[in-house]
């Protein structure tokens, strides 16, 4: 019962956050939405007894993506009013297209039959004894180890395209040289001169 | 080897002046062209001796040209007594007009390309006439309409002779078209078209019919009729003669070599080649005989009164060519051919010696320009009257042999169209003798009706024009009585050693001409002199009075003069119509059908297509995701919903 | 699942062990290297390529190995498109190094991207399962969106590059959506479980919509019409070895896998599935067709023909059968190798510094230099579909299974198109060949791009001569997919 009223509220909250996520005027709003429907879906894995992803889901969408969106939607000088003028010109067909789309899920949604495999590992997420983390990593690296290396390439070209982006090396600009720092002598450092008073150097 | 000498070197002339002539020079490339034809003349006489006289006819094969099926067309060369001499007329005549042409287009800078198409035209004749069946035949035919349409229109510039040259191909496609369909029909009927297995199967198919849309026709008088259309056509008879005298904007050697001596004789030559045929097709023969004697007279009534010098000799040539046509449908298919190679020579040699007078007058062709120049032009005007008195038959000449048995023969046919043919002929004699004498003495003597200076001015032609018209008038003066015994003679049968086939029933024909009575006999002669006494009387003695008659324009004479008012009747017939008809179809079917609704439409619509799918890429990410989003909800919809497999 | 298992797994995905290793080694070479050493690391990513070719050859065989619990597969199918892919990979990695030379752009990244996005292509085609599929999609997009933006100072490279991503996460983000429909309905991933499963229950609705997700996902990677709105875009602004890249390998490899999971899982469901693909290939026939006509930009025209082309491939994947997919494999190989051909002619258009891509830049091509213009001329014609160059016998071995089919309306608006297509490939020859001459364009420094365009040619040329060898792997490849 309570589990029931908790998966409402949760999934309720996280519905209406995604729906203000592209609503919201203020791009800032936005991104705080979005925080607000990331806490509500952690929500909603820790009732299905996913803690591990729960908390992954806070601390790698929430406090890592989320604020770096935070950032970049403050740094960026764009009037997204302006962005959103044409928002209504299409609003009639892109809202009959949507709702189309929308009436066909729920139509045949509805009345179909989720297969029991699919719905299975529900009633129990893991096995007796086994922590969720203990119980991901003995998949991960086992069965699904193909696609978790795979997934790790993926990552590689995300880096790769990210220094390929904005890596600059710009001319002109001092850097720092540890090496040459740590390395260097008091006598190349400093020098001694007789100023003649009044003359300057 | 020497037969394909005697076809080939023309070729080869053609192709030297026709492609090197700019190499050769204008000079080098017409001797070169001269000197090919002028050795394939004198290997034509050697051939000519060899098959008619010596008797050694033959057939030469060269290729294979067509294997379709059932049809097999050899590229070879038939040579007969009946090739031989038509040997001997085209390249004799065509050498020396070859030389003739030297003087007279020395001033003319396209001469290589004038001689290029000469020689053609001496190989598309050669072509024709040596052929063994009748896709070579029609291959001949075909060529020499085409040098025919290039030389009418040598002079390209003038739109006259463009229209002239324009006129001459397209009634001789009429022509052509029943020749083709006749072919066409030897095929269906003999399931070959090589002559000696059509000419010997003949007889046998003599009776066979045509069914066609209801009617029985027999199938010989068809084909014959149809082969005979395409002759009418090449050789300008009643009724498709129109562009004859159209086809003397050429040249005057042109007119000389195709439109009087060679390629207007292919009808007739047709005619005599395919006579195993015609034998078995008395109907055809009648059509023929009535066809040449219409022509004949028709062409020489048109005659009379027509002021250019070459337009008389080409209405000449139109009715002598009749004569030609009717000997031939009274099955005297020798006098036909005898008539042939006279008139080579004196129409040649009219042509020919017609144009030394141009020549002299500084182009001037109106005969009521000219005018008492005799003393100027002594050699031309000797010479000139001799083809006269050959074409009109004083005796002696080559004329009076030919045009005399054929006018004979037909009397002595003793038929309805053979009588016919007779009393039209004899008119026709009388005719040709009027406007022949009235052509020589409206421009050597008479009073001087053109230009003074230009008369005082004419001057006799180089000697490379004379040297060929003493030639062609030795031909004038001496065919007639050296090989009037071998063509219509007693030596005939071994002369013509089967080349012309006559059955049994005219076999005798040329031998009754000297049993037919006297006033026959005389007809021919008495007619030539009424005509030369009325020519003396008009132009001679009373000048004054023709010029009146013509100024007086009665009907008959206006009737005469617009030649019968065929060509308004045809431009109201059939060329108003046609424009008409392909004005329709220009406007109407190509402009706004095709056009509209065919390449340009669908290329316009293609193009309209092309700016909507163009405008489609707007740019804007939105509208991308938004088009990705329609994809998927239209399919979604249609498998939930349309499709067959819907749940 | 033990570690011996897992270690017997290894040799099944050498080609992708070495090509992932390899090009990591090439990465920490450059990075050591520095900013300057395109050449090498090209070489050396070359190399990788050919070892993992090699491998691929090596573990070709007509029999199915499955590996990783069934989520990997290799056969005859995935063996001959990873050949291919490699080969697309190596060639629009070699013909760049020119354009990136004079563009500034010498950076050692660039192999690498290009190595990793083939990767990505490997993994794809080798799926056997939902997750792998959409793990070796992403690798091969990721890489590709960096590539588009490549010239980051060029502003319609990154506006390319955006593009491409944005759209391209909206297209994953409705495979993701299939993907997690189809699991829920039949509780499996794996595309053999998904067949018994579809077998013995039919298609329920829930597997119908996720389905037309799935293929909307894989469309947009092929680029068939109404998913192709990125590519004229994309094309144009990306750099032209990029959309060279584009326009080869992601094609092969997306279509590859496209068949796998129709032919495969959703075998049964060919009654529904075929209406979708017959619309995708007529929609991207005709508006290839149409809409290239308007483009004076050649590498936005380029953009239309190679959605045009996916629409002639895809008519193979309307007739089905064995038949059918030999013909889209044939077809692919041969569009590959015209269309890297017409890309390296696009290449050489290079003028006073700067690479010119307009199609008015090539005219009278025929007097200043004949040869690019007869390559030009022959590289059209085999895009026409004229006998006897390749690009006929692709249309014909894809056209054929059609009319065996019956549907003769269908090849009848494919010839249509084909002969609309035609204008816009003349238009080009009319500019080379009867226009007044441009001047000439600048001589390249290396002579690879002349190698691989007469290779190209060549094999265009005399493939009427030699067609056996492509046949029938095409013909291997194609059983070992449909039973």
């Amino acid at each position: 019962m309570l589990m029931a009223l908790a998966f409402y509220l949760f999934a309720a909250v996280l519905t209406v956050a995604a729906v203000m996520v592209i609503a919201a005027r203020n791009p800032v709003h936005s991104v705080l939405f979005l925080i607000l429907a990331f806490f509500n879906a952690a929500g909603l894995f820790v009732l299905l007894g996913a803690e591990f992803l729960a908390m992954t889901l806070v601390i790698v969408y929430v406090g890592a993506v989320a604020v770096l969106f935070l950032f970049v939607v403050m740094m960026l000088d764009i009037d997204f009013t302006e962005l959103r003028e044409g928002f209504l010109n299409y609003a009639p067909i892109g809202g009959l297209i949507g709702g189309v789309l929308l009436i066909e899920l729920v139509l045949f949604l509805g009345g179909m039959m989720v297969a029991p495999a699919s719905s299975a590992p529900r009633a129990s997420p893991v096995r007796e004894g086994v922590s969720n983390t203990q119980a991901l990593g003995e998949v991960i690296y086992t069965q699904y180890i193909f696609v978790f290396q795979a997934a790790g390439m993926i990552l590689l070209i995300a880096m790769i395209g990210a220094i390929v982006l904005t890596l600059r090396e710009r001319t002109g600009v001092r850097r720092q040289n540890v090496a040459a720092q740590v390395g260097r002598t008091r006598a190349q450092a400093v020098e001694n001169v007789d100023i003649k008073p009044g003359a300057g150097i | 080897m020497l037969y394909e000498l005697i076809v080939f070197l023309p070729l080869a002339g053609a192709l030297i002046a026709g492609l090197f002539g700019r190499a050769l020079g204008e000079h080098g490339a017409e001797i070169t062209a001269t000197l090919l034809l002028c050795i394939a003349a004198v290997l034509s006489a050697f051939a000519f001796y060899d098959v008619a006289i010596l008797g050694n006819a033959k057939t030469v094969v060269i290729a294979n040209f067509i294997t379709s099926g059932d049809m097999v067309v050899d590229w070879s060369l038939r040579i007969d007594t009946l090739t031989a001499v038509m040997l001997v007329v085209v390249n004799g005549v065509s050498s020396l007009v070859h030389i003739y042409s030297i003087g007279y287009m020395h001033e003319d800078e396209a001469r290589p390309r004038f001689f290029a198409y000469l020689s053609l035209f001496t190989f598309a004749m050669l072509m024709l006439v040596t052929s063994d069946n009748f896709v070579q035949m029609f291959f001949g035919w075909e060529g020499v309409g085409l040098a025919s349409y290039l030389l009418i229109g040598f002079w390209f510039k003038k739109p006259s002779a463009n229209a002239a040259a324009m006129k001459a191909f397209i009634v001789n496609r009429v022509g052509d078209f029943g020749f083709a369909l006749g072919i066409f029909g030897v095929f269906f009927l003999f399931g070959s078209l090589e002559f000696k297995t059509v000419f010997d199967a003949a007889q046998a198919k003599s009776g066979a019919v045509f069914t066609f849309a209801g009617f029985e026709l027999n199938a010989l008088t068809t084909i014959c009729l149809l082969l005979f259309m395409g002759a009418c056509g090449k050789s300008a008879q009643f009724l498709l003669h129109t562009w004859l005298p159209d086809a003397m904007e050429g040249p005057t050697p042109v007119s000389a070599l195709i439109h009087a001596a060679t390629m207007v004789t292919a009808g007739v030559f047709l005619v005599c080649r395919c006579s195993p045929m015609f034998e078995y097709a008395p109907d055809a023969l009648a059509v023929v005989t009535i066809v040449g004697a219409t022509t004949a007279f028709f062409a020489a009534t048109v005659g009379l009164f027509q002021n250019d010098i070459k337009r008389v000799i080409a209405y000449s040539t139109c009715s002598q060519l009749g004569y030609m046509f009717f000997a031939a449908g009274v099955s005297a298919y020798e006098a036909a051919m005898f008539h042939l190679f006279t008139h080579a020579f004196f129409k040649a040699l009219l042509f020919l010696g017609a144009g030394s007078v141009i020549h002299a007058l500084h182009h001037e062709q109106d005969m009521r320009q000219m005018g008492a120049i005799w003393r100027k032009v002594p050699l031309t005007w000797g010479l000139m009257l001799i083809g006269t008195l050959a074409l009109t038959g004083f005796p002696g000449l080559s004329g009076y042999f030919s045009k005399d048995a054929i006018i004979e023969s037909a009397y002595a046919a003793q038929s309805q169209v053979g009588t016919y043919a007779f009393v039209l002929s004899v008119a026709a004699a009388a005719m040709t003798s009027f406007y022949s004498w009235r052509l020589a003495f409206m421009t050597f003597h008479g009073p001087r009706r053109g230009d003074p200076h230009v008369l005082d001015e004419a001057h006799e032609s180089p000697w490379v024009m004379v040297g060929p018209l003493v030639l062609l008038a030795i031909g004038a003066v001496a065919a007639g009585v050296v090989f009037a015994e071998y063509f219509i003679g007693h030596h005939r049968a071994d002369f013509w050693r089967g080349a012309i086939f006559v059955s049994d029933a005219h076999k005798a024909l040329l031998d009754e001409i000297h049993e037919v009575p006297k006033w026959v006999k005389y007809a021919p002669l008495v007619a030539m002199v009424i005509g030369l006494g009325f020519a003396y009387y008009f132009y001679i003695v009373n000048p004054a009075l023709s010029a009146r008659m013509a100024a007086r324009q009665g009907p008959l004479y206006q009737f005469l003069y617009n030649k019968w008012y065929f060509d308004e009747l045809y431009d109201a017939i059939f060329v108003r119509p046609a424009k008409w008809l392909g004005r329709l179809f220009w406007k109407g079917g190509d402009g706004w059908l095709i056009d509209g609704f065919g390449p340009n439409g669908i290329a316009a619509r293609v193009l309209d297509t092309t700016a909507q799918a163009v405008r489609l890429q707007s740019g804007y990410v939105y509208w991308y995701a938004f088009v990705m989003l329609i994809g998927v909800t239209v399919a979604i919809s249609y498998l939930l919903t349309v499709s067959p497999g819907a749940p | 699942m033990t570690y011996q298992t897992l270690l017997g797994y290894l040799p099944a995905i050498m080609p992708e062990l070495v090509l992932g290793g390899g090009i990591m080694l090439v990465l920490l070479y450059g990075v050591f290297r520095g900013e300057r050493s395109l050449i090498s690391t090209a070489l050396l990513t070359l190399l990788v390529l050919c070892v993992a070719a090699y491998y691929v050859v090596l573990g070709a065989s007509d029999a199915r190995v499955l590996a990783f619990g069934g989520s990997v597969v290799i056969d005859p199918f995935a063996s001959f498109l990873k050949l291919l892919i490699l080969g697309a990979s190596a060639v629009a990695m070699i013909m760049a190094l020119e354009f990136l030379k004079h563009e500034k752009l010498n950076r050692f990244e660039y192999p690498v991207l290009i190595g990793l996005s083939a990767l990505g292509m490997l993994i794809m085609v080798s799926a056997n399962d939902l997750m792998v599929l959409y793990v070796g999609l992403e690798m091969q997009s990721l890489a590709l969106y960096v590539l588009a933006a490549f010239s980051r100072d060029n502003t319609r490279s990154t506006e390319a590059g955006l593009k491409y991503f944005v759209l391209g996460a909206l297209s994953s983000g409705m495979l993701l959506y299939g993907i997690s429909l189809i699991y829920g309905m039949s509780g499996t991933l794996n595309f053999d479980v998904l067949k018994g499963v579809i077998e013995t229950q039919g298609m329920s609705i829930g597997l119908v919509i996720g389905m037309v997700f799935l293929a909307a996902g894989l469309a947009f990677k092929i680029s068939a019409a109404p998913f192709h709105m990125w590519t004229p875009d994309v094309y144009e602004g990306a750099p032209t070895p990029v959309t060279a890249f584009f326009a080869a390998a992601p094609k092969v490899a997306a279509m590859g896998l496209f068949l796998r999971v129709l032919f495969g899982p959703f075998e049964a469901a060919v009654a529904q599935w075929q209406q979708i693909i017959i619309v995708l290939s007529v929609a991207s026939m005709t508006l290839g067709a149409f809409a290239a006509i308007g483009q004076s930009n050649i590498k936005r025209l380029m953009a239309y023909s190679s959605i045009g082309h996916v629409g002639f491939a895809l008519l193979g994947f309307v007739a089905g059968g064995e038949a059918g997919v030999k013909g889209v494999l044939i077809y692919l190989a041969i569009y590959v190798a015209m269309t890297l051909g017409a890309f390296i002619c696009i290449l050489a258009m290079r003028r006073e510094g700067r690479q010119v891509e307009e199609i008015a830049d090539l005219s009278g091509l025929s007097t200043t230099q004949p040869g690019l213009a007869l390559a030009l001329l022959v590289l059209m014609f085999s895009m026409i579909g004229i006998p006897p160059f390749a690009g006929f016998w692709a249309k014909f071995y894809v056209f054929l299974p059609v009319v065996e089919q019956g549907l003769y309306w269908l090849a009848v608006v494919g010839f249509l198109a084909s002969v609309v297509s035609a204008v816009y490939y003349l238009k080009i020859l009319r500019v080379i060949y009867f226009d007044d001459p441009a001047p000439r364009f600048t001589e390249p420094s290396y002579p690879g791009n002349g190698v691989l365009l007469a290779m190209s040619v060549l094999f265009i040329t005399f493939f009427i001569f030699w067609p056996a060898p492509l046949l029938n792997a095409a013909g291997v490849a194609a059983s070992s997919l449909v039973k």
